[in-house]
């Protein structure tokens, strides 16, 4: 059974008299006026003022139609309007709505640059004691599990190690591998024309042990771990999910974000030697292929071109950077609020406050650590 | 417009080994209310998701004002959906939009660009749900339950549908706004002629708005007709769905509401 085809809207203009007359047929209704708005509105501006409107032949009118029409009459009925009874209804909600309109969002004001500025330095302020919040009730939390031997989240931190650590490892090991492949290519090009080919492996040993490595790992992680954790407690806080653990008397700190802070410290550290380890290879083949350099040559040369101290201080800064990278990603997965935007919001934030936060202690390490382990 | 606009034809829904649905057959006549009932796990929400195309029946065929729901191009599909509106349990409003662009958004969509039409549409809408115009900058996260109920009704009424369809509509509401939103539906199906087809669980919603009622179990429809006629059927479910003390209680609450 195919229903039949809905009159169209239409306009008929008659000359009544002296008196113009509009009469209108067919049905007035969203679906069938949308196709041909333009067309339709411009006929009724034309009309004239104090023409006579008859709405008697109208089959269907429905709100959208209504206020068509109602905006045309300056939203009042025009005098001698022909209006059927079952029409009525319409237009006296429209008419119900009287003037005024909806409050309006403001608009883009000079000063208001000025306001964003000042709110962009308080929201960082709110974020740095925020974060030290965190931290602090973090602390407050571990010294209260020292007491209580039993309730240590082994079991997730255990699992979070698993996911952050040992499943970040065939990336972390492609990318290092092909770092370490142009790093060595490009110094190889470089060395080559000064006949110092056997430098490569200074460069190279003590380029990503020392920085590259931790760094690169780092960034890898930020951006893998760090906006899952986010997301995760962000959807857990959407989902009243947090709430539930709170009301039940489990702490969300203890729960939640130790496992997961203690995890990235945990396997950041041996994801960082991995990473260099692999980088180091990918620098070796290249390295043979390009200098005809010899792996027993390197591996020989590179415990004396870098000295022990070096790995220490890449080890720990990927330490350090794991704990930063899972603080934050924590601090702004807690700030998610319930809805969509805020969650993608909150997960941009964490990733690019991570990277920062990453790369400026990396300068406070080099600074801090810049007469340890350099060949003299 | 046909004078059926839902009809479902040998419908059958299985999930994984369980069947759902084992044959259903359902006319909507056209201005009628109509209620889904059943309990738990009967399939009323599936059944309800399977008019508005959001989930395909393993047997059977849906068809809405005539046609079948999957039938012709994908413009004549999308004018199909466009005629009807849904109200789901949860409101469903965009978080990242406020009140304001969550109701205009199909307006929008379907090429209504002029600001000034759409602030008064707008403002209609939500007039016809009694909310005041200061919640339109509000975000729906910023809404009590009851509120975000009436700002989906309103967007889902942006596009004058001819079908209305509302998924557990009191569900989570107090019973003195849930009485309101009954009130409300009311006064819109009789304001708006809409055809309308709900599922609920809740009897006094029930009572109080249904002009049929499908009672849904074992897969099929028990019976279909006008609440009295079904309070007369004789069958061990409606037995216990209808005329428990509870039950009875809270059909005659419904048909006090007014």
């Amino acid at each position: 059974m195919r229903s039949e085809p809905r009159p169209l809207p239409a306009i008929r203009l008659e000359r009544d008299g002296g008196a113009l007359r509009a009469v209108l047929s067919g049905d007035w209704t969203l679906r069938l006026l949308q196709p041909d708005l333009g067309t339709l509105r411009r006929q009724l501006d034309q009309i004239e003022a104090d023409c006579i409107w008859d709405l008697d032949g109208v089959s269907r009118l429905d709100s959208f139609g209504a206020l068509l029409l109602w905006r045309c009459w300056g939203r009042r009925c025009p005098p001698g309007l022909v209006l059927p009874d079952r029409l009525d209804s319409v237009f006296a909600r429209l008419s119900g709505l009287g003037e005024g309109g909806l409050p309006v969002e403001p608009g883009y004001r000079f000063l208001d640059g000025t306001e964003g500025v000042g709110r962009l330095f308080f929201k960082m302020l709110r974020n740095v004691v925020g974060f030290v919040a965190l931290v602090g009730q973090l602390v407050i939390d571990f010294f209260h599990l020292l007491h209580a031997r039993g309730h240590w989240p082994v079991l997730e931190t255990s699992a979070n190690f698993y996911k952050v650590g040992v499943r970040a490892m065939p990336v972390t090991a492609l990318v290092g591998f092909l770092i370490g492949v142009v790093l060595s290519y490009l110094s190889a090009l470089q060395l080559r024309a000064f006949g110092a080919d056997v430098f490569i492996v200074n460069i190279l040993g003590l380029g990503i042990i020392r920085e590259l490595g931790p760094v690169l790992v780092a960034v890898l992680v930020a951006g893998r771990s760090g906006s899952a954790m986010t997301a995760q407690i962000g959807v857990m806080r959407v989902t009243e999910e947090i709430d539930a653990l709170a009301a039940m008397g489990i702490s969300p700190y203890v729960r939640l974000v130790l496992p997961k802070v203690v995890a990235l410290t945990l396997a950041m550290a041996p994801l960082t030697l991995w990473g260099s380890a692999v980088a180091l290879f990918g620098g070796m083949v290249s390295a043979n292929l390009q200098l005809d350099l010899s792996f027993d040559y390197f591996l020989n040369a590179l415990p004396r071109a870098v000295p022990a101290a070096n790995l220490v201080i890449g080890l720990s800064k990927g330490a350090v950077f794991g704990l930063l990278i899972a603080l934050v990603a924590c601090y702004f997965g807690l700030r998610v609020k319930p809805n969509t935007e805020s969650l993608s919001a909150n997960t941009t934030a964490s990733v690019v406050t991570s990277i920062t936060v990453v790369i400026l202690v990396d300068a406070v390490f080099a600074i801090a650590t810049r007469s340890i382990g350099l060949p003299r | 417009m046909s004078d059926q606009p839902v009809q479902v034809r040998g419908l059958e829904t299985r999930f994984g080994q369980t069947w759902v649905h084992r044959g259903i057959d359902l006319a909507v006549p056209a201005g009628e209310v109509v209620a889904l009932v059943g309990g738990s796990g009967s399939g009323k929400t599936t059944l309800l998701r399977q008019m508005v195309g959001l989930l395909r029946p393993t047997a059977g065929e849906v068809s809405l004002f005539g046609e079948p729901l999957f039938a012709g191009s994908r413009a004549e599909q999308l004018d199909r959906r466009r005629r009807f509106g849904m109200l789901f349990q949860h409101g469903a409003l965009f978080s990242a939009l406020n009140v304001f662009a969550n109701v205009a958004f199909p307006l929008r969509e379907i090429g209504i660009t002029d600001e000034a039409m759409l602030q008064d549409l707008v403002r209609l809408k939500l007039a016809m749900v009694e909310l005041e115009a200061d919640v339109a900058l509000r975000m729906p996260a910023e809404l009590s339950g009851g509120m975000v109920k009436r700002v989906a009704l309103a967007r889902a009424l942006a596009l004058e549908p001819e079908l209305l369809l509302l998924d557990e509509p009191t569900a989570g509401l107090d019973p003195d706004r849930s009485s309101g939103f009954v009130r409300l539906i009311r006064a819109l199906h009789q304001a708006l002629g809409l055809t309308v087809v709900l599922v609920t669980h809740d009897l006094d919603t029930l009572a109080a708005l249904a002009s049929r009622v499908a009672v849904l179990a074992e897969g099929r429809i028990l019976a279909f007709g006008p609440l009295d006629e079904i309070m007369n059927v004789q069958d061990p479910f409606i037995e216990r769905f209808f005329h428990s003390d509870r039950a009875l209680a809270a059909l005659a609450r419904g048909r006090g509401i007014g």
